[in-house]
């Protein structure tokens, strides 16, 4: 079969023969000759001094090769991170651990099974402190989690807009203005987003060699950011980059957690290299979350001053946000990227500030829409409350206060510019499909026959595809890692002498699709099949320097790239036919069959012919055109694209039990242009479960010692088949002009839409019986208490 | 200690550890990495695999208590070369995206079409809810399943959610 289609085809995904037969390759399926694996010894404690460290029954124990403490690796240095960095992980913990889990020692051994016995016999003296955990309590300063630091307070991000004191002093004047007027009322709520631990089904593994002949280290991680963990090692060890090749193989499910560096592969590394043998780790369930990031974890409050009649004059929200006890790749930079969005897609007054805080828990970082959604969730609530204070309908309150349609940038009240959007069109639509009309009259009688259900409803407006390279002077590149390459897309397309293609792309895949939709966006521009065209990611040796996967930006930044230098490929190529055809290149059309005159399909250069020429080049002539027939772009975007939509939920609360069922699940987002819906439908499907999982199921608790109570997937109840229901997914496409696909990301809206969805609904089914707030996760427990309080 | 048991049609035996889970003897000593591990504590259901016809969790046992069973793992569900109908409804309907769970999903969802070819939204759902996906949503994988259901049936599948290219 020949798929000629390319933009806008639900084309089945290329990647999936090799994932359904169970002969994809991950990281833990690669296991070289001779390979030893590793297990760490890891802190009971939150917060201890470590006294001292007895390997000597470990040493002697079956099968062991080597094992390391803190001295071993100290002359590597801490960790590197990006963006603000206070207080970076040390590789191993030296005198002083910060969070349970928090790894101490490392063991080397013939099989994982021995190496997690000679952990077991290491013994480890410590004298344990004081933690903090509680997020306000942290923030006061009464126990510090890094004495020398003297405060918690790793930096606070205030906007207003942002960058821009005198307007925010202007913005709150107005704001407190506004709060004295007589036709005003203010409306806050105290809301907690709550930590969540991401759980991608994969655990992270990482495996590394050191060729001491070659000088080269050969490391496969379960990474959404190769060339990032390229120029983590290569700095660490004082390495060139074209000393160390990483690939992410296939990766199973990224979500954010691997978008991070860690210690264990830094230290993964170290060991090969000292025992000159291939070494891997691969990450159990129970240690997940003290060896990967967490995300969210924010309280604040949020208060929205409006007038009577839905006009709203001011938002301010003031949060604090959990850093953890180190920061790691992105830490303090994620509340920044809730800033972005902290007006949402309305045109009022904001103030916005977070305040970032260590505790002594495991580092918080991207975790799914990372920032955005508790940005989103905040903001998507107390207008809901605002709402019913003033008992006006929620989506009235909306379309209000939306930015109005607009083509070109504007600037948002926070401070940035926002490519395109049409916010009232959107849920004007979402109104009309789900017929909320309908699902209101039948809330209605529902509660009079005494059943409570609840309908929610809100929107959202994102930020992604994280783009100029101007960016980096934020913080916001690779530089730390020893490669200054801003966020940046890149895309190679090579037609081979065999007329067959291979892309190249910057970004990897943990799920998304990548080589289905990069071959579609290929296939447009040369003709080409897609059934000819491969898409090769996340290798550092086979690609230019790329970015890698995060913040929804794989498509609108690297695959704008490619689609580029697919462009430029289809010139050459044109070119080349014209020469062949004696023809004026203007006139030459590209398919499937190869270039041929506008007109005259029988005046045809094959495919083989136009790759033959270009590889044999005395067959160009005279015509000056170059051999070879590939094109490498770099693409650096004027800004990041925006994606908006809105959610509804229709849910029924048994308030005797607490226990909420979602009855209906309806979307209108806004991805602009789409390349394939069934990747779409898929992406938001997935987004919308982990928001759902937010808002019902998800808590990553530690108790007041710092204990992580919800280590397993059994006190971690992620969300199951039968927790959800089917999604009625539509569409509004507002293209953005900010890359020439006019495409904006998908990945991360149906999370950013979510969890505040289904709280709205929660609230309005109770309503009735006086509800205004309850704090996610909404499981039965919590809700029932919440009724029995409102009740009195 | 010496174990021996039929995997996807094959006599193997080797000499493990007493204490050897199911699932790495199959991933370790056979080499068979299809069957995923993702919590080794029995809740996520990457390693679901047949034993003796019935879905388990092969995490949760050990290689020993396998001894003279009939294992079937996600490499033994094509044959000939041609897909099972799961797994050609998993890559029709977008019921994978990541791919770590789909093996044991398959397995799952399998096993369940074994006892009923023609089960509702809610019995698929519920057949399958001892497999965790983060990725999916679930949405496409019932859809898959659907799908299979009517491919074994010798019907027509449903159309999908989504339209078909021009």
């Amino acid at each position: 079969m020949a798929t000629k289609s390319a933009l806008g085809g639900a084309v089945r995904r290329r990647e999936d023969p090799a994932l359904i037969r169970g002969v994809g390759s991950y990281v833990d399926d690669i296991t070289p000759h001779g390979t030893a694996y590793v297990a760490f010894v890891r802190s009971p404690y939150a917060h201890a001094k470590v006294k001292s460290i007895d390997t000597s029954a470990a040493e002697s124990a079956k099968g062991v090769f080597a094992i390391y403490t803190h001295d071993d690796v100290a002359h590597l240095g801490d960790l590197i991170a990006q963006v603000v960095v206070v207080k970076g992980r040390p590789l191993l913990a030296g005198e002083e651990v910060n969070h349970a889990g928090e790894a101490v020692a490392m063991v080397v051994a013939e099989t994982t099974y021995e190496a997690r016995d000679a952990a077991d016999l290491i013994d480890v003296d410590y004298e344990p402190l004081k933690p903090v955990i509680d997020l306000k309590e942290a923030a006061a300063d009464t126990t510090l989690v890094h004495e020398e630091l003297e405060t918690n307070v790793v930096v606070t991000w205030e906007a207003g807009p942002f960058g821009d004191e005198e307007g925010i002093a202007k913005t709150k004047q107005t704001i407190a203005d506004a709060k004295e007027r007589d036709d005003t009322v203010t409306v806050s709520i105290e809301a907690i987003n709550q930590r969540l631990i991401p759980v991608p089904i994969e655990p992270r593994s990482v495996v590394a060699e050191w060729n001491e002949g070659y000088q080269r280290f050969r490391v496969h991680s379960s990474s959404q950011v190769a060339h990032a963990l390229m120029g983590a090692i290569k700095t660490t060890f004082g390495l060139d980059a074209n000393q160390v090749h990483v690939t992410a193989p296939e990766v199973g499910g990224g979500f954010g957690v691997k978008l991070n560096i860690y210690n264990d592969e830094i230290l993964v590394c170290f060991a090969a290299q000292k025992l000159g043998r291939p070494v891997k780790w691969t990450e159990t369930r129970r240690e997940a979350p003290s060896s990967s990031i967490q995300g969210r974890g924010w309280v604040a409050t949020a208060t929205v001053t409006g007038t009577k009649d839905g006009e709203i004059l001011g938002y301010e929200l003031d949060a604090l946000a959990d850093m953890g006890a180190y920061e790691q790749n992105f830490t303090a930079a994620i509340p920044f990227l809730g800033l972005f969005v902290g007006s949402g897609q309305y045109k009022f007054p904001t103030h916005w500030k977070a305040t970032c805080v260590f505790t002594n828990t495991m580092t918080t970082d991207a975790y799914r829409g990372a920032g955005r959604p508790e940005a989103a969730y905040y903001l998507e609530r107390v207008i809901d409350a605002y709402a019913r204070e003033i008992g006006v309908d929620p989506v009235e309150v909306r379309l209000k206060n939306f930015i109005e349609k607009f083509d070109d940038a504007v600037t948002s009240p926070i401070g940035f510019a926002i490519d395109t959007g049409d916010y009232a069109t959107n849920l004007d639509k979402l109104v009309e499909v789900a017929d909320y009309e309908a699902l209101k009259a039948e809330r209605d009688k529902a509660r009079e026959e005494g059943r409570y259900l609840g309908v929610g409803v809100s929107s959202y407006c994102e930020v992604c595809g994280f783009a100029p390279t101007a960016l980096s002077e934020l913080g916001f590149s690779w530089s730390t890692y020893g490669l200054p390459a801003g966020f940046y897309g890149t895309g190679l397309v090579r037609v081979n002498p065999d007329a067959s293609v291979t892309v190249i792309t910057g970004t990897g895949p943990s799920g998304q699709g990548h080589e289905t939709t990069w071959a579609q966006i290929v296939s447009d521009r040369l003709g080409i099949p897609i059934e000819k065209i491969r898409v090769i990611h996340g290798d550092t040796e086979e690609s230019p320097m790329g970015i890698g996967t995060f913040g929804s930006r794989s498509l609108a930044v690297d695959g704008a790239a490619s689609y580029d230098a697919a462009e430029k490929v289809a010139q050459k190529a044109k070119n080349i036919a014209a020469h062949l055809l004696e023809a004026s290149a203007d006139d030459i059309e590209l398919d499937e069959d190869g270039g041929h005159v506008t007109g005259s399909p029988d005046s045809n250069a094959s495919w083989d012919d136009i790759a033959a020429a270009a590889y044999l080049p005395h067959r160009l002539g005279e015509s000056e055109i170059e051999g070879g027939l590939e094109s490498h772009v770099i693409f650096d975007p004027p800004n990041a694209t925006w994606p908006f939509g809105a959610h509804l939920a229709m849910v029924e609360v048994d308030i005797d039990t607490g226990d909420v069922k979602i009855l209906k699940y309806i979307t209108v987002d806004d991805c602009g242009n789409i390349i394939n819906p069934m990747i779409v439908a898929g992406q938001l499907h997935g987004g919308v479960v982990q928001g759902i999982g937010q808002a019902m199921f998800e808590d990553a608790i530690y108790d007041a010692d710092g204990n992580m109570l919800t280590g397993s997937l059994l006190d971690y109840p992620i969300p199951t088949a039968s927790d959800v229901p089917m999604f009625d997914l539509n569409k509004t496409v507002t293209p953005s002009t900010c890359n020439s696909l006019g495409a904006k990301g998908i990945g991360e809206a149906g999370t950013i839409g979510s969890a505040q969805t289904i709280v709205n609904a929660v609230v309005d089914a109770l309503s009735p019986l006086g509800v205004k707030h309850i704090d996610m996760p909404l499981r039965p427990k919590r809700v029932w208490a919440a009724i029995q309080e409102a009740r009195g | 200690m010496e174990v021996s048991m039929t995997v996807n049609g094959r006599e193997v035996s080797a000499d493990v550890e007493p204490r050897t889970l199911l699932v790495h003897f199959i991933r370790e000593d056979l080499r068979l990495t299809g069957t995923h591990v993702g919590c080794e504590t029995g809740y996520c259901g990457a390693c679901t695999v047949h034993l003796d016809g019935k879905a388990v969790k092969s995490c949760t046992m050990f290689a020993v208590q396998a001894q003279g069973a009939v294992i079937r793992t996600i490499e033994g569900m094509a044959s000939n070369g041609e897909l099972h109908p799961v797994q050609e409804g998993f890559w029709e309907r977008h019921g994978l995206q990541c791919g770590f769970c789909t093996p044991g999903m398959i397995m799952s969802a399998s096993a369940l079409l074994d006892e009923n070819d023609n089960p509702t939204e809610s019995e698929i759902r519920h057949g399958i809810e001892g497999n965790l996906c983060r990725c999916t949503g679930y949405h496409n994988i019932v859809r898959a399943v659907e799908y299979a259901g009517a491919k074994m049936r010798g019907e027509e599948p449903p159309p999908p959610d989504w339209e078909e290219e021009q």
